[in-house]
């Protein structure tokens, strides 16, 4: 990477982390969650996505997931390797989130990866889509619990990177403004885990 | 001697020597006669007068930095059980025993608990970390400083460079770039000073460059780990919202430098 523009790959990394990724995951729990209404349900929903023409489904993808995500991903990798944390010496709350959170990044670059895998390249392969195909996936308890595992690290991931976006813009600049930053986002973690879990449960 | 007139006790201690730069580190265990109100420092002379370990092997006496003993200088920094603070300021009688001295490894290592901090003294002229009023006139008096403003400026300036800071912080070390919280709070102290403040860009732009302030992950142990309790996190958090603006403007190439 050329000189001096660490700055501009870090910025990037936070905007991007929240616009588009977090918004699509956001968007994408939501989605699972009609699966709570059951099988019917689900499918319908999902079923609405094939009423996107295909090519521009293709550019959206690529444009608002994939190459966002990529960049996270990576860059993210990065970033979690050249840390060296120290929880052991430092147990305050904020050390310990700010170690889950390179954790939990690096979980989600193998889970993420696993999950497109097994469902967006076997659809692309000509596998249908819909509450089967995950039924099938999550009938396996291992698989139940990784998936389990993995929406709750991409929920966390998620209101953790908030809150850290928001100092890292210096929108919340006081203790004080910094601990109500943390109320908040811990509030959309639960939120966000019950709707991602439910969504995951309801497909047993 | 007077160590009969003690109470016998014995303070044990344990020290990670390292014999030259980048060598080996290896532990090396001593017991000292306890007195009343002993520090760090008054163990580490102690075994200078007698460096004799534990098992009554002569040994080369422990070298340190130390200079102020009251807090103030930021020269006798070392990780004390685990945590890194200043020797002069640490007392035995808070301590649990055995006591145990690393060197700041987050610094290169010169010899025993000697580090060298230049990094940071770098990082200081990087950022223009002073007030530039070198001209080659008289360039009179600067504006004057609002009072509240001064008082919280106060609170920064305690800085003492002793590197506690960069210890604690995750993302300083000898694999990653990264500057570290005291330099960046310092950057905020200048440019909060009205006559400081006249080259505000050229500090914000020293800090956007690579290893700079982006680099920090808010795990916030400098706050907590801080001997002088200067907000570090909140100076750092400052800092992002003035890059923000300092980003906008130099991409769009505004004129408005310094307002």
């Amino acid at each position: 990477m050329s000189k001096d523009r660490e700055f501009l790959w870090r910025r990037l990394h936070s905007l991007l982390g929240v616009i588009p990724v977090g918004l699509f995951l956001m968007f994408h729990l939501s989605m699972n969650f009609t699966a709570v209404g059951g099988e019917q349900a689900y499918n319908n929903a999902v079923g609405k996505m094939d009423l996107i023409p295909h090519n521009l489904l293709l550019v959206i993808e690529w444009v608002v997931i994939y190459i966002p995500l990529l960049f996270h991903a990576f860059y993210g990798v990065f970033i979690a390797f050249t840390a060296s944390p120290n929880t052991g010496r430092f147990s305050t709350y904020r050390n310990w989130m700010f170690s889950l959170q390179r954790f939990t990044g690096v979980f989600l670059v193998i889970f993420i990866a696993w999950h497109i895998f097994e469902t967006r390249i076997q659809k692309a392969l000509g596998a249908d889509v819909e509450f089967n195909m995950i039924a099938d996936i999550v009938s396996n308890p291992f698989m139940l619990g990784f998936y389990i595992v993995g929406i709750i690290s991409a929920t966390f991931h998620l209101s953790n990177g908030l809150w850290a976006f928001l100092v890292s813009w210096g929108i919340t600049q006081s203790p004080q403004s910094q601990k109500i930053a943390t109320y908040v986002t811990n509030i959309i973690f639960v939120i966000l885990s019950v709707v991602g879990v439910a969504a995951i449960l309801s497909f047993v | 001697m007077n160590i009969a007139a003690n109470t016998g006790r014995m303070v044990k201690v344990e020290i990670l020597r390292q014999d030259t730069k980048g060598g080996n580190g290896y532990w090396q265990k001593f017991q000292v006669p306890y007195r009343h109100g002993m520090n760090v420092i008054s163990i580490l002379m102690e075994i200078q007068k007698n460096p004799v370990t534990e098992n009554g092997e002569n040994t080369t006496p422990v070298a340190w930095d130390m200079n102020c003993l009251e807090e103030v200088c930021g020269a006798c920094s070392m990780v004390i059980n685990g945590r890194p603070r200043q020797s002069c300021s640490t007392l035995v009688d808070q301590l649990t025993e055995p006591i145990k001295l690393e060197p700041m490894k987050t610094f290169p290592v010169i010899r025993d608990l000697q580090v060298d901090r230049e990094r940071m003294f770098n990082a200081l002229k990087k950022v223009k970390a002073w007030v530039p009023i070198d001209g080659t006139y008289d360039l009179g008096e600067g504006p004057r400083m609002p009072e509240g403003k001064r008082q919280w400026a106060y609170e920064l300036s305690k800085c003492m460079t002793c590197g506690v800071c960069m210890e604690a912080c995750p993302n300083v070390s000898e694999k990653a770039s990264f500057i570290g919280p005291a330099p960046l709070s310092q950057v905020r102290l200048f440019n909060t000073h009205p006559t400081g403040a006249m080259i505000k860009d050229q500090r914000l732009n020293a800090i956007m460059g690579d290893g700079g302030l982006a680099n920090c992950g808010n795990s916030q142990n400098c706050v907590a780990a801080c001997p002088k309790g200067i907000p570090l996190t909140t100076s750092i958090a400052s800092l992002n919202r003035a890059t923000s603006v300092q980003m906008f403007r130099n991409f769009f190439g505004s004129d408005h430098y310094v307002d």
